[in-house]
Protein backbone atom coordinates (compact mmCIF):
# COMPACT_ATOMS: atom_id res chain seq x y z
CA UNK A 1 0.00 0.00 0.00
CA UNK A 2 1.35 3.38 -1.03
CA UNK A 3 0.86 6.46 1.17
CA UNK A 4 1.52 10.15 0.58
CA UNK A 5 3.16 12.14 3.38
CA UNK A 6 4.43 15.65 3.96
CA UNK A 7 7.70 15.60 5.86
CA UNK A 8 7.81 17.89 8.91
CA UNK A 9 11.45 17.45 9.91
CA UNK A 10 12.56 20.76 8.38
CA UNK A 11 10.93 23.76 6.64
CA UNK A 12 11.40 22.24 3.17
CA UNK A 13 8.16 20.28 3.63
CA UNK A 14 9.02 17.52 1.12
CA UNK A 15 6.05 15.70 -0.33
CA UNK A 16 6.94 12.04 -0.40
CA UNK A 17 5.39 8.67 -0.96
CA UNK A 18 6.18 5.55 0.99
CA UNK A 19 5.44 1.91 0.25
CA UNK A 20 6.43 -1.50 1.55
CA UNK A 21 9.53 -2.92 -0.03
CA UNK A 22 10.91 -6.14 1.41
CA UNK A 23 14.26 -5.44 -0.26
CA UNK A 24 14.84 -2.08 1.49
CA UNK A 25 16.82 -2.00 4.78
CA UNK A 26 13.84 -0.86 6.83
CA UNK A 27 11.22 -2.67 4.80
CA UNK A 28 9.93 0.52 3.15
CA UNK A 29 10.79 2.48 0.06
CA UNK A 30 10.52 6.27 0.39
CA UNK A 31 10.52 8.51 -2.68
CA UNK A 32 10.48 12.30 -2.98
CA UNK A 33 12.43 12.97 0.19
CA UNK A 34 15.86 14.58 0.13
CA UNK A 35 17.50 13.56 3.42
CA UNK A 36 18.07 10.67 5.81
CA UNK A 37 16.20 12.33 8.68
CA UNK A 38 13.16 12.74 6.46
CA UNK A 39 13.33 9.09 5.45
CA UNK A 40 13.42 8.03 9.12
CA UNK A 41 10.45 10.29 9.84
CA UNK A 42 8.43 8.79 7.00
CA UNK A 43 9.08 5.21 8.13
CA UNK A 44 8.22 6.03 11.74
CA UNK A 45 5.11 7.97 10.68
CA UNK A 46 3.80 4.93 8.82
CA UNK A 47 4.84 2.21 11.28
CA UNK A 48 4.31 3.79 14.70
CA UNK A 49 3.16 7.44 14.54
CA UNK A 50 3.44 9.30 17.85
CA UNK A 51 2.46 12.77 19.09
CA UNK A 52 3.03 14.98 22.09
CA UNK A 53 -0.30 15.84 23.69
CA UNK A 54 -0.95 19.11 25.52
CA UNK A 55 -4.18 20.13 27.22
CA UNK A 56 -5.50 21.47 30.53
CA UNK A 57 -7.05 19.90 33.63
CA UNK A 58 -9.36 21.34 36.24
CA UNK A 59 -7.52 22.81 39.24
CA UNK A 60 -9.13 23.88 42.51
CA UNK A 61 -7.78 26.39 45.00
CA UNK A 62 -5.77 28.37 42.42
CA UNK A 63 -6.35 31.80 40.93
CA UNK A 64 -7.00 30.14 37.53
CA UNK A 65 -9.43 27.30 36.82
CA UNK A 66 -7.25 25.40 34.38
CA UNK A 67 -3.79 23.90 34.82
CA UNK A 68 -1.87 23.31 31.57
CA UNK A 69 -0.53 19.75 31.24
CA UNK A 70 1.50 17.76 28.72
CA UNK A 71 2.71 14.26 28.11
CA UNK A 72 6.34 13.87 29.20
CA UNK A 73 7.09 12.35 25.79
CA UNK A 74 5.30 11.32 22.60
CA UNK A 75 2.43 8.85 22.87
CA UNK A 76 0.95 6.63 20.13
CA UNK A 77 -1.21 8.76 17.86
CA UNK A 78 -4.19 6.41 18.12
CA UNK A 79 -4.25 6.90 21.92
CA UNK A 80 -4.80 10.67 21.77
CA UNK A 81 -8.56 10.62 22.34
CA UNK A 82 -8.25 7.99 25.09
CA UNK A 83 -5.67 10.21 26.75
CA UNK A 84 -7.97 13.26 26.41
CA UNK A 85 -10.64 11.23 28.19
CA UNK A 86 -8.28 10.63 31.14
CA UNK A 87 -7.35 14.32 31.16
CA UNK A 88 -10.99 15.39 31.11
CA UNK A 89 -11.75 13.33 34.23
CA UNK A 90 -8.71 14.53 36.15
CA UNK A 91 -9.04 17.13 38.86
CA UNK A 92 -6.13 18.46 40.91
CA UNK A 93 -5.69 20.63 43.98
CA UNK A 94 -3.41 23.67 44.11
CA UNK A 95 -0.46 23.98 44.73
CA UNK A 96 1.06 22.08 41.82
CA UNK A 97 4.68 22.47 40.70
CA UNK A 98 5.87 22.58 37.10
CA UNK A 99 6.92 19.08 36.05
CA UNK A 100 4.86 17.37 38.77
CA UNK A 101 3.58 13.96 37.64
CA UNK A 102 -0.22 13.88 37.56
CA UNK A 103 -0.77 10.50 35.87
CA UNK A 104 1.89 7.79 35.72
CA UNK A 105 2.79 5.49 32.86
CA UNK A 106 0.03 6.28 30.35
CA UNK A 107 -1.13 3.09 28.57
CA UNK A 108 2.02 1.27 29.65
CA UNK A 109 4.18 3.53 27.48
CA UNK A 110 6.31 4.81 30.37
CA UNK A 111 5.15 8.33 29.45
CA UNK A 112 3.66 10.43 32.27
CA UNK A 113 1.20 13.29 32.28
CA UNK A 114 2.92 16.30 33.88
CA UNK A 115 1.97 19.84 34.91
CA UNK A 116 3.44 22.41 32.53
CA UNK A 117 3.39 25.29 35.02
CA UNK A 118 3.36 25.93 38.75
CA UNK A 119 -0.01 27.05 40.02
CA UNK B 1 10.41 60.74 41.98
CA UNK B 2 11.56 57.10 42.04
CA UNK B 3 14.53 56.54 39.76
CA UNK B 4 15.75 53.34 38.14
CA UNK B 5 18.68 52.44 35.95
CA UNK B 6 16.40 50.51 33.62
CA UNK B 7 12.61 50.34 33.31
CA UNK B 8 11.20 47.52 31.16
CA UNK B 9 7.64 48.00 29.87
CA UNK B 10 6.03 44.55 29.60
CA UNK B 11 6.70 41.28 31.46
CA UNK B 12 6.27 38.82 28.57
CA UNK B 13 9.10 36.87 26.96
CA UNK B 14 10.72 40.05 25.56
CA UNK B 15 10.62 42.02 28.81
CA UNK B 16 11.82 39.07 30.91
CA UNK B 17 14.82 38.38 28.66
CA UNK B 18 15.72 42.08 28.40
CA UNK B 19 15.62 42.60 32.19
CA UNK B 20 17.67 39.47 32.92
CA UNK B 21 20.29 40.34 30.31
CA UNK B 22 20.51 43.96 31.52
CA UNK B 23 21.26 42.60 34.99
CA UNK B 24 23.91 40.22 33.61
CA UNK B 25 25.47 43.18 31.79
CA UNK B 26 25.97 45.10 35.01
CA UNK B 27 22.78 47.16 35.46
CA UNK B 28 21.31 46.78 38.94
CA UNK B 29 18.33 48.99 39.69
CA UNK B 30 15.90 47.39 37.20
CA UNK B 31 12.09 47.48 37.23
CA UNK B 32 9.72 45.39 35.06
CA UNK B 33 6.16 46.76 34.65
CA UNK B 34 3.37 44.30 33.75
CA UNK B 35 -0.31 45.14 33.32
CA UNK B 36 -1.52 41.53 33.75
CA UNK B 37 -1.89 39.67 37.06
CA UNK B 38 1.22 37.56 36.39
CA UNK B 39 4.45 37.60 34.37
CA UNK B 40 4.87 35.53 31.21
CA UNK B 41 2.66 37.39 28.75
CA UNK B 42 1.01 35.49 25.92
CA UNK B 43 3.15 32.39 26.61
CA UNK B 44 0.89 31.54 29.55
CA UNK B 45 -2.00 30.70 27.22
CA UNK B 46 0.15 28.95 24.59
CA UNK B 47 -0.03 25.54 26.23
CA UNK B 48 1.12 23.64 23.13
CA UNK B 49 4.69 22.43 22.76
CA UNK B 50 7.35 23.62 20.34
CA UNK B 51 8.94 26.47 22.29
CA UNK B 52 12.62 26.64 23.19
CA UNK B 53 14.22 24.37 20.58
CA UNK B 54 16.92 26.97 19.88
CA UNK B 55 17.39 28.54 23.34
CA UNK B 56 17.07 25.42 25.53
CA UNK B 57 17.60 22.68 22.91
CA UNK B 58 14.41 21.01 24.10
CA UNK B 59 10.76 21.28 23.28
CA UNK B 60 8.74 23.12 25.93
CA UNK B 61 5.21 24.47 26.24
CA UNK B 62 4.67 28.23 26.51
CA UNK B 63 4.14 28.26 30.30
CA UNK B 64 7.27 26.14 30.83
CA UNK B 65 9.35 28.47 28.66
CA UNK B 66 8.05 31.49 30.60
CA UNK B 67 8.52 29.89 34.01
CA UNK B 68 12.24 29.31 33.38
CA UNK B 69 12.70 33.03 32.75
CA UNK B 70 10.45 34.08 35.63
CA UNK B 71 12.49 31.91 38.01
CA UNK B 72 15.73 33.41 36.75
CA UNK B 73 14.35 36.95 37.09
CA UNK B 74 13.29 36.25 40.67
CA UNK B 75 16.57 34.53 41.56
CA UNK B 76 18.44 37.64 40.40
CA UNK B 77 16.24 39.76 42.65
CA UNK B 78 14.95 41.93 39.80
CA UNK B 79 11.98 44.06 40.91
CA UNK B 80 8.68 43.76 39.05
CA UNK B 81 5.19 45.16 39.47
CA UNK B 82 2.01 43.39 38.36
CA UNK B 83 -1.44 44.90 37.66
CA UNK B 84 0.38 48.07 36.69
CA UNK B 85 -0.46 50.01 33.55
CA UNK B 86 2.02 52.28 31.85
CA UNK B 87 0.15 55.40 30.70
CA UNK B 88 2.93 57.31 29.03
CA UNK B 89 6.63 57.12 28.23
CA UNK B 90 8.34 60.44 27.44
CA UNK B 91 11.53 61.17 25.52
CA UNK B 92 13.23 62.28 28.76
CA UNK B 93 12.72 58.65 29.96
CA UNK B 94 10.11 59.50 32.55
CA UNK B 95 7.33 56.94 32.77
CA UNK B 96 3.78 57.51 34.08
CA UNK B 97 2.20 54.42 35.63
CA UNK B 98 -1.03 53.64 37.45
CA UNK B 99 -2.13 50.74 39.65
CA UNK B 100 -4.87 50.04 42.19
CA UNK B 101 -2.21 49.50 44.84
CA UNK B 102 -0.06 52.61 44.41
CA UNK B 103 -2.23 54.98 42.38
CA UNK B 104 -0.55 57.32 39.91
CA UNK B 105 3.24 57.61 39.90
CA UNK B 106 5.92 59.07 37.67
CA UNK B 107 9.21 57.17 37.49
CA UNK B 108 12.55 58.20 35.98
CA UNK B 109 14.88 55.77 34.19
CA UNK B 110 18.35 56.09 32.67
CA UNK B 111 17.22 53.68 29.95
CA UNK B 112 13.80 52.32 29.00
CA UNK B 113 13.13 49.02 27.20
CA UNK B 114 9.80 48.82 25.36
CA UNK B 115 8.51 45.22 25.29
CA UNK B 116 4.74 45.61 24.91
CA UNK B 117 4.31 42.88 22.30
CA UNK B 118 1.52 42.90 19.75
CA UNK B 119 -2.22 42.50 19.50
CA UNK B 120 -4.50 40.62 17.15
CA UNK B 121 -6.24 42.09 14.14
CA UNK B 122 -9.98 42.02 14.60
CA UNK B 123 -13.05 41.55 12.42
CA UNK B 124 -13.32 45.34 12.11
CA UNK B 125 -9.81 45.57 10.69
CA UNK B 126 -10.62 43.25 7.77
CA UNK B 127 -14.24 44.31 7.13
CA UNK B 128 -16.08 40.97 7.02
CA UNK B 129 -19.68 41.50 5.84
CA UNK B 130 -22.71 40.17 7.70
CA UNK B 131 -24.49 40.58 11.01
CA UNK B 132 -22.68 41.19 14.28
CA UNK B 133 -23.62 38.28 16.55
CA UNK B 134 -21.73 36.80 19.51
CA UNK B 135 -19.41 33.95 18.59
CA UNK B 136 -16.82 35.81 16.51
CA UNK B 137 -13.51 35.62 18.39
CA UNK B 138 -9.93 36.38 17.61
CA UNK B 139 -8.04 33.08 17.91
CA UNK B 140 -5.93 34.37 20.80
CA UNK B 141 -8.99 35.49 22.78
CA UNK B 142 -10.53 32.03 22.31
CA UNK B 143 -7.20 30.49 23.35
CA UNK B 144 -7.23 32.46 26.59
CA UNK B 145 -10.85 31.47 27.33
CA UNK B 146 -10.23 27.77 26.70
CA UNK B 147 -6.72 27.34 28.12
CA UNK B 148 -6.73 29.69 31.12
CA UNK B 149 -10.26 30.67 32.10
CA UNK B 150 -11.83 27.29 31.39
CA UNK B 151 -14.65 28.36 29.06
CA UNK B 152 -15.39 26.52 25.83
CA UNK B 153 -16.19 29.11 23.15
CA UNK B 154 -18.24 27.02 20.70
CA UNK B 155 -19.24 23.64 19.29
CA UNK B 156 -19.13 24.04 15.51
CA UNK B 157 -16.28 26.21 14.35
CA UNK B 158 -14.93 27.83 11.19
CA UNK B 159 -11.43 29.35 11.31
CA UNK B 160 -10.36 32.22 9.06
CA UNK B 161 -6.61 32.51 8.63
CA UNK B 162 -4.03 29.72 8.57
CA UNK B 163 -1.30 31.35 10.64
CA UNK B 164 0.06 29.22 13.45
CA UNK B 165 -2.41 30.49 16.07
CA UNK B 166 -5.36 29.56 13.82
CA UNK B 167 -3.95 26.09 13.19
CA UNK B 168 -3.13 25.47 16.86
CA UNK B 169 -6.63 26.57 17.88
CA UNK B 170 -8.25 24.32 15.24
CA UNK B 171 -6.58 21.32 16.93
CA UNK B 172 -7.26 22.59 20.43
CA UNK B 173 -10.99 23.08 19.79
CA UNK B 174 -11.17 19.60 18.21
CA UNK B 175 -9.48 17.95 21.22
CA UNK B 176 -11.94 19.72 23.50
CA UNK B 177 -14.88 18.23 21.62
CA UNK B 178 -15.79 20.89 19.06
CA UNK B 179 -16.20 20.16 15.36
CA UNK B 180 -13.88 22.35 13.28
CA UNK B 181 -15.51 22.46 9.86
CA UNK B 182 -12.89 24.33 7.84
CA UNK B 183 -9.90 26.62 7.89
CA UNK B 184 -10.04 29.30 5.17
CA UNK B 185 -6.92 31.17 4.03
CA UNK B 186 -7.11 34.12 1.64
CA UNK B 187 -3.55 33.62 0.35
CA UNK B 188 -2.61 30.77 -2.00
CA UNK B 189 -0.26 29.42 0.68
CA UNK B 190 -0.43 29.00 4.44
CA UNK B 191 1.49 31.32 6.72
CA UNK B 192 1.77 28.51 9.27
CA UNK B 193 4.56 25.98 9.74
CA UNK B 194 4.26 22.75 7.72
CA UNK B 195 4.45 20.85 10.96
CA UNK B 196 1.32 22.62 12.19
CA UNK B 197 -0.56 21.93 8.95
CA UNK B 198 0.24 18.23 9.36
CA UNK B 199 -0.23 17.87 13.13
CA UNK B 200 -3.13 20.29 13.66
CA UNK B 201 -5.20 19.88 10.48
CA UNK B 202 -4.28 16.65 8.64
CA UNK B 203 -4.23 14.60 11.87
CA UNK B 204 -7.83 15.61 12.57
CA UNK B 205 -9.11 15.64 8.96
CA UNK B 206 -9.78 19.39 9.08
CA UNK B 207 -9.95 20.78 5.52
CA UNK B 208 -7.78 23.78 4.59
CA UNK B 209 -9.18 25.99 1.81
CA UNK B 210 -6.41 28.13 0.30
CA UNK B 211 -7.40 31.27 -1.67
CA UNK B 212 -10.69 31.38 0.26
CA UNK B 213 -12.15 33.97 2.60
CA UNK B 214 -15.28 34.55 4.67
CA UNK B 215 -17.88 36.47 2.67
CA UNK B 216 -20.77 36.46 5.12
CA UNK B 217 -21.59 35.94 8.79
CA UNK B 218 -25.21 35.10 9.71
CA UNK B 219 -27.07 35.09 13.02
CA UNK B 220 -28.83 37.65 15.16
CA UNK B 221 -27.71 36.95 18.73
CA UNK B 222 -25.25 34.12 18.10
CA UNK B 223 -23.42 33.07 14.93
CA UNK B 224 -25.67 30.68 12.99
CA UNK B 225 -23.71 30.30 9.79
CA UNK B 226 -20.65 31.40 7.87
CA UNK B 227 -20.11 31.52 4.12
CA UNK B 228 -16.68 31.20 2.55
CA UNK B 229 -15.81 31.69 -1.13
CA UNK B 230 -12.79 31.27 -3.38
CA UNK B 231 -10.97 34.49 -4.27
CA UNK B 232 -9.27 35.50 -7.52
CA UNK B 233 -5.71 36.81 -7.82
CA UNK B 234 -6.92 40.24 -6.65
CA UNK B 235 -8.41 38.60 -3.55
CA UNK B 236 -11.96 39.30 -4.78
CA UNK B 237 -14.59 36.59 -4.09
CA UNK B 238 -15.57 34.55 -7.16
CA UNK B 239 -19.38 34.22 -7.47
CA UNK B 240 -20.62 30.63 -7.52
CA UNK B 241 -17.77 29.26 -5.37
CA UNK B 242 -19.52 29.83 -2.02
CA UNK B 243 -19.55 27.12 0.64
CA UNK B 244 -21.99 27.58 3.52
CA UNK B 245 -21.40 26.18 7.01
CA UNK B 246 -23.90 25.96 9.83
CA UNK B 247 -21.81 26.87 12.84
CA UNK B 248 -21.86 28.83 16.09
CA UNK B 249 -18.31 30.17 16.11
CA UNK B 250 -15.86 31.94 13.81
CA UNK B 251 -12.25 32.22 14.93
CA UNK B 252 -10.07 34.88 13.32
CA UNK B 253 -6.34 34.37 12.94
CA UNK B 254 -5.70 37.21 10.54
CA UNK B 255 -2.51 38.83 11.69
CA UNK B 256 -0.78 40.58 14.55
CA UNK B 257 0.01 44.26 14.94
CA UNK B 258 2.81 45.61 17.17
CA UNK B 259 1.31 47.59 20.05
CA UNK B 260 2.98 50.99 19.80
CA UNK B 261 0.72 53.59 21.42
CA UNK B 262 3.37 54.24 24.09
CA UNK B 263 6.13 54.48 21.48
CA UNK B 264 4.12 57.12 19.60
CA UNK B 265 3.56 59.15 22.76
CA UNK B 266 7.34 59.19 23.28
CA UNK B 267 7.81 60.56 19.75
CA UNK B 268 9.52 57.39 18.49
CA UNK B 269 9.70 56.95 14.73
CA UNK B 270 7.87 53.86 13.45
CA UNK B 271 8.52 51.72 10.36
CA UNK B 272 5.37 51.60 8.22
CA UNK B 273 6.09 48.03 7.07
CA UNK B 274 6.80 46.37 10.44
CA UNK B 275 4.49 48.65 12.42
CA UNK B 276 7.25 48.83 15.05
CA UNK B 277 9.94 51.35 16.02
CA UNK B 278 12.87 52.07 13.76
CA UNK B 279 15.87 50.65 15.64
CA UNK B 280 19.64 50.67 15.36
CA UNK B 281 22.18 47.87 15.88
CA UNK B 282 21.66 48.10 19.66
CA UNK B 283 17.84 47.85 19.40
CA UNK B 284 17.69 51.53 20.41
CA UNK B 285 14.81 53.55 18.93
CA UNK B 286 15.01 57.04 17.39
CA UNK B 287 14.80 58.44 20.95
CA UNK B 288 18.18 58.04 22.71
CA UNK B 289 18.02 55.73 25.72
CA UNK B 290 14.72 54.11 24.72
CA UNK B 291 15.18 50.57 23.43
CA UNK B 292 12.63 48.13 22.00
CA UNK B 293 12.49 44.37 21.45
CA UNK B 294 10.24 41.44 20.65
CA UNK B 295 6.87 41.65 18.91
CA UNK B 296 6.59 45.40 19.52
CA UNK B 297 9.42 45.80 16.96
CA UNK B 298 8.49 43.08 14.48
CA UNK B 299 6.09 40.16 14.79
CA UNK B 300 8.20 37.04 15.30
CA UNK B 301 7.21 33.47 14.52
CA UNK B 302 9.42 31.85 17.19
CA UNK B 303 9.73 32.98 20.80
CA UNK B 304 13.36 31.86 20.73
CA UNK B 305 14.15 34.77 18.38
CA UNK B 306 12.21 37.14 20.64
CA UNK B 307 14.47 36.06 23.48
CA UNK B 308 17.60 36.52 21.40
CA UNK B 309 16.57 39.98 20.19
CA UNK B 310 15.51 41.04 23.70
CA UNK B 311 18.80 39.92 25.25
CA UNK B 312 20.47 42.24 22.79
CA UNK B 313 18.16 45.13 23.78
CA UNK B 314 18.66 44.48 27.51
CA UNK B 315 22.42 44.21 27.14
CA UNK B 316 22.62 47.49 25.23
CA UNK B 317 20.20 49.29 27.56
CA UNK B 318 22.63 48.38 30.36
CA UNK B 319 25.57 49.67 28.29
CA UNK B 320 23.66 52.92 27.71
CA UNK B 321 22.76 53.32 31.39
CA UNK B 322 26.42 52.71 32.31
CA UNK B 323 27.63 55.22 29.69
CA UNK B 324 29.28 52.59 27.48
CA UNK B 325 27.26 53.07 24.29
CA UNK B 326 28.47 55.49 21.65
CA UNK B 327 25.90 58.06 20.56
CA UNK B 328 27.54 58.88 17.25
CA UNK B 329 25.45 59.17 14.09
CA UNK B 330 24.73 55.95 12.20
CA UNK B 331 27.30 54.79 9.63
CA UNK B 332 24.96 52.54 7.68
CA UNK B 333 21.27 52.27 6.84
CA UNK B 334 19.79 48.90 5.84
CA UNK B 335 17.49 48.64 2.85
CA UNK B 336 15.09 45.91 1.73
CA UNK B 337 15.85 45.06 -1.90
CA UNK B 338 14.34 42.58 -4.37
CA UNK B 339 12.24 39.91 -2.63
CA UNK B 340 12.69 41.34 0.87
CA UNK B 341 9.82 43.02 2.72
CA UNK B 342 11.76 44.64 5.55
CA UNK B 343 15.07 44.53 7.41
CA UNK B 344 15.66 45.04 11.16
CA UNK B 345 17.75 46.83 12.43
CA UNK B 346 17.29 49.90 10.26
CA UNK B 347 20.60 51.64 11.02
CA UNK B 348 24.05 50.53 12.18
CA UNK B 349 26.68 52.38 14.21
CA UNK B 350 29.65 50.12 13.55
CA UNK B 351 31.54 51.35 16.65
CA UNK B 352 28.86 49.83 18.90
CA UNK B 353 29.08 46.33 17.42
CA UNK B 354 30.86 43.92 19.73
CA UNK B 355 31.22 41.00 17.35
CA UNK B 356 28.65 41.06 14.58
CA UNK B 357 25.32 42.47 13.47
CA UNK B 358 22.37 40.13 13.03
CA UNK B 359 20.09 41.37 10.23
CA UNK B 360 16.56 39.99 10.54
CA UNK B 361 14.09 40.08 7.67
CA UNK B 362 11.06 38.61 5.97
CA UNK B 363 10.69 37.74 2.29
CA UNK B 364 7.80 39.03 0.16
CA UNK B 365 6.68 35.66 -1.26
CA UNK B 366 7.60 31.97 -1.04
CA UNK B 367 10.85 31.21 -2.95
CA UNK B 368 13.05 28.18 -3.56
CA UNK B 369 16.84 28.07 -4.11
CA UNK B 370 17.90 31.70 -3.83
CA UNK B 371 20.88 33.54 -2.51
CA UNK B 372 20.22 35.91 0.35
CA UNK B 373 22.74 38.64 -0.45
CA UNK B 374 23.90 41.72 1.46
CA UNK B 375 25.48 44.32 -0.82
CA UNK B 376 27.26 47.62 -0.22
CA UNK B 377 27.84 49.83 -3.27
CA UNK B 378 27.23 46.78 -5.45
CA UNK B 379 29.87 44.67 -3.70
CA UNK B 380 28.85 41.52 -1.87
CA UNK B 381 29.35 41.83 1.90
CA UNK B 382 27.77 38.50 2.77
CA UNK B 383 25.70 35.88 1.03
CA UNK B 384 23.95 32.68 2.06
CA UNK B 385 22.18 30.06 -0.02
CA UNK B 386 18.60 29.35 1.01
CA UNK B 387 16.82 26.25 -0.26
CA UNK B 388 13.46 27.39 1.00
CA UNK B 389 12.10 30.84 1.89
CA UNK B 390 8.59 31.76 3.00
CA UNK B 391 7.04 34.98 4.39
CA UNK B 392 5.91 33.01 7.45
CA UNK B 393 9.47 32.29 8.54
CA UNK B 394 11.84 35.06 9.56
CA UNK B 395 15.30 34.92 8.00
CA UNK B 396 18.49 36.27 9.46
CA UNK B 397 22.05 36.79 8.35
CA UNK B 398 25.00 37.61 10.59
CA UNK B 399 27.73 39.98 9.42
CA UNK B 400 30.97 40.09 11.40
CA UNK B 401 32.06 43.58 12.46
CA UNK B 402 35.33 43.35 10.46
CA UNK B 403 33.35 43.30 7.21
CA UNK B 404 31.58 46.55 8.09
CA UNK B 405 34.47 48.67 9.37
CA UNK B 406 34.91 51.82 7.30
CA UNK B 407 31.65 51.37 5.35
CA UNK B 408 29.07 54.17 5.16
CA UNK B 409 25.84 54.61 3.23
CA UNK B 410 23.39 51.85 2.37
CA UNK B 411 23.48 48.14 3.05
CA UNK B 412 20.99 46.41 0.76
CA UNK B 413 19.60 42.93 1.40
CA UNK B 414 18.07 41.15 -1.59
CA UNK B 415 17.33 37.76 -3.09
CA UNK B 416 19.30 36.75 -6.15
CA UNK B 417 19.17 33.82 -8.56
CA UNK B 418 21.62 31.05 -7.82
CA UNK B 419 22.39 30.82 -11.56
CA UNK B 420 23.68 34.41 -11.56
CA UNK B 421 26.65 33.47 -9.44
CA UNK B 422 29.87 34.45 -11.17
Amino acid sequence: MKRELICIVCPMGCHCSIEEDAGAPKGYKVTGITCKRGEDYAVKEITEPTRMLTSTVRIDGARLHRLPVRTSGPIPKERIYECMDLINHLQVQSPVAMGQVLLKDLFGTGVNLIASRSL
Amino acid sequence: MNTYEIIVVGGGPAGLAAAIEAHKSGARNILVLERDRELGGILMQCIHNGFGLHIFKEELTGPEYAERFIRELESLGIEYRLDTMVLEVRDDRTVDIISAKHGFETLQAKAVVLAMGCRERTRGAINIPGTRPAGVYSAGAAQRFVNMEGFMVGKRVVVLGSGDIGLIMARRMTLEGAKVLAVAEILPYSGGLTRNIVQCLDDYDIPLYLSHTVTNIEGRDRVEGVTIAKVDENRQPIPGTEIHYECDTLLLSVGLIPENELSKSAGIQLDRVTGGPIVNESMETSVPGIFACGNVVQVHDLVDWVTEESRKAGHNAARYALGKLSELAADLATKAGQGIRYVVPHTIRVANLEKEVDLMMRVTDPFKNKYLVVRHDGAIVKKAKKAHLTPGEMESIKIPVEKLKGLTGELTVCLEEVAHEA
